[in-house]
């Protein structure tokens, strides 16, 4: 009844300008985060460089990366600590 | 002579969204507001600007020459044939976007700015590569082009990033070849849809419907900004008076279903 009506109204239940409008949002979001290796590079010299005004850091096991789930990206970092800076 | 031009670069990323016939038209329309103008088709090797205005049997000398010495500006700019007010430099044909540096290109500009023009429309190749650098790089504004389509938004949204990188701020955007019916059907992005991925940092500067006066028009060679019946033609002219600073509505585009339409729609699906 409610697909009746609905079409009667002039609408209808498969929008595609709704897909269109939900896979455009998420593919920008994915393209504006997305960073060039040097730059990201420079980023995680300079996030520990700061680190390590604090702690002691396993630099080899450091990982660093942009992920992507759905609806939202982020910066996920494993950083292993050695020992606190007194 | 007054060197107070506004330089706008009309740009898109994607191919055939309609960036020449935006210049074409909009810089026609501004003509026939009396502001003295000049369209630069910064598209070297693939010239199309001078067929949007019936121009093309008319080119001697083109940007290259300009820029190789081997013609004065004032020798390759070809006055409009539809309005006095409208000069166009055509782009080379047999070149390539590496014929002209950033350089050269702020080069021109600047003596276009001496010519005493109101306004110098910098038609923008497809793409982000150098024809896109040289484009951008005599400009002071910018217009972005899209189609209401994923992939043209997309691109839109890459060049508006591009855009800010090289200092060119809040561009203004055109939304071309908008079919409100199927937008009403929920088969097409809406200008909303659009504004609303895009972001708050770009302003709305036209709707242009998707209408066959475009493809006639430029059949002829004759800017459908000319032609008073044509709804893209008044869309057009509506930019132009948005960029001289009128507020001007936005066209109705709304498309009226009638209850009795729908209901033979109804019949028709459920048949």
């Amino acid at each position: 009844m409610k697909s009746f009506l609905e079409r009667l109204l002039g609408r209808t239940d498969a929008s595609t300008r709704g897909i269109a409008k939900d896979r455009l949002r998420l593919v920008l979001l994915q393209d504006r985060a997305s960073i060039p290796p040097e730059q990201m590079e420079n980023m995680r010299l300079e996030i520990l460089q700061v680190l390590q005004k604090y702690v002691e850091i396993e630099e080899d096991e450091l990982d660093m990366k942009i992920e992507r789930g759905d609806g939202a990206v982020a910066l996920v970092a494993n950083i292993p600590i050695r020992r606190v800076l007194s | 002579m007054a060197e107070n031009a506004r330089v706008i670069v009309v740009t898109s990323g994607k191919g055939g969204v309609g960036k020449t016939t935006t210049t074409a038209n909009v810089g026609t329309a501004l003509a026939a507001l009396d502001k003295k103008i000049a369209l630069v088709d910064a598209d070297i090797g693939l010239r199309n600007l001078d067929l949007a205005l019936g121009l093309e049997n008319r080119i001697v000398y083109d940007m290259v020459d300009v820029v190789e010495g081997r013609a004065k500006l004032r020798q390759a700019l070809i006055r409009d044939k539809h309005t006095q007010n409208l000069a166009l430099l055509p782009a080379a044909q047999t070149r390539d976007k590496s014929a002209v540096s950033v350089a050269q290109m702020q080069q021109v500009v600047q003596e276009l700015k001496e010519e005493g023009f109101d306004f110098i429309f910098i038609d923008c190749p497809a793409g982000i590569e150098q024809g896109f650098k040289n484009a951008t790089a005599g400009a002071t504004e910018a217009i972005v082009v899209t189609n209401p389509e994923m992939a043209s938004v997309r691109d839109a949204d890459r060049i508006i990033g591009l855009l800010e990188a090289q200092g060119l701020h809040s561009p203004q955007l055109v939304v071309n070849r908008l079919r409100p019916e199927m937008v009403k059907n929920q088969e097409m992005l809406s200008v909303q849809d659009v504004q609303d991925v895009l972001g708050s940092g770009v302003k709305l500067l036209g709707i242009v419907p998707d209408d066959k006066d475009i493809i006639t028009s430029t059949n002829r060679g004759e800017p459908a900004a000319l032609v008073k019946e044509s709804m893209a033609g008044q869309a057009y002219r509506n930019i132009a008076h948005r960029l001289l600073g009128e507020e001007v509505p936005f066209l109705d585009l709304e498309v009226r279903t009638s209850f009795l339409e729908n209901l033979k729609k109804l019949f028709a699906v459920r048949r």
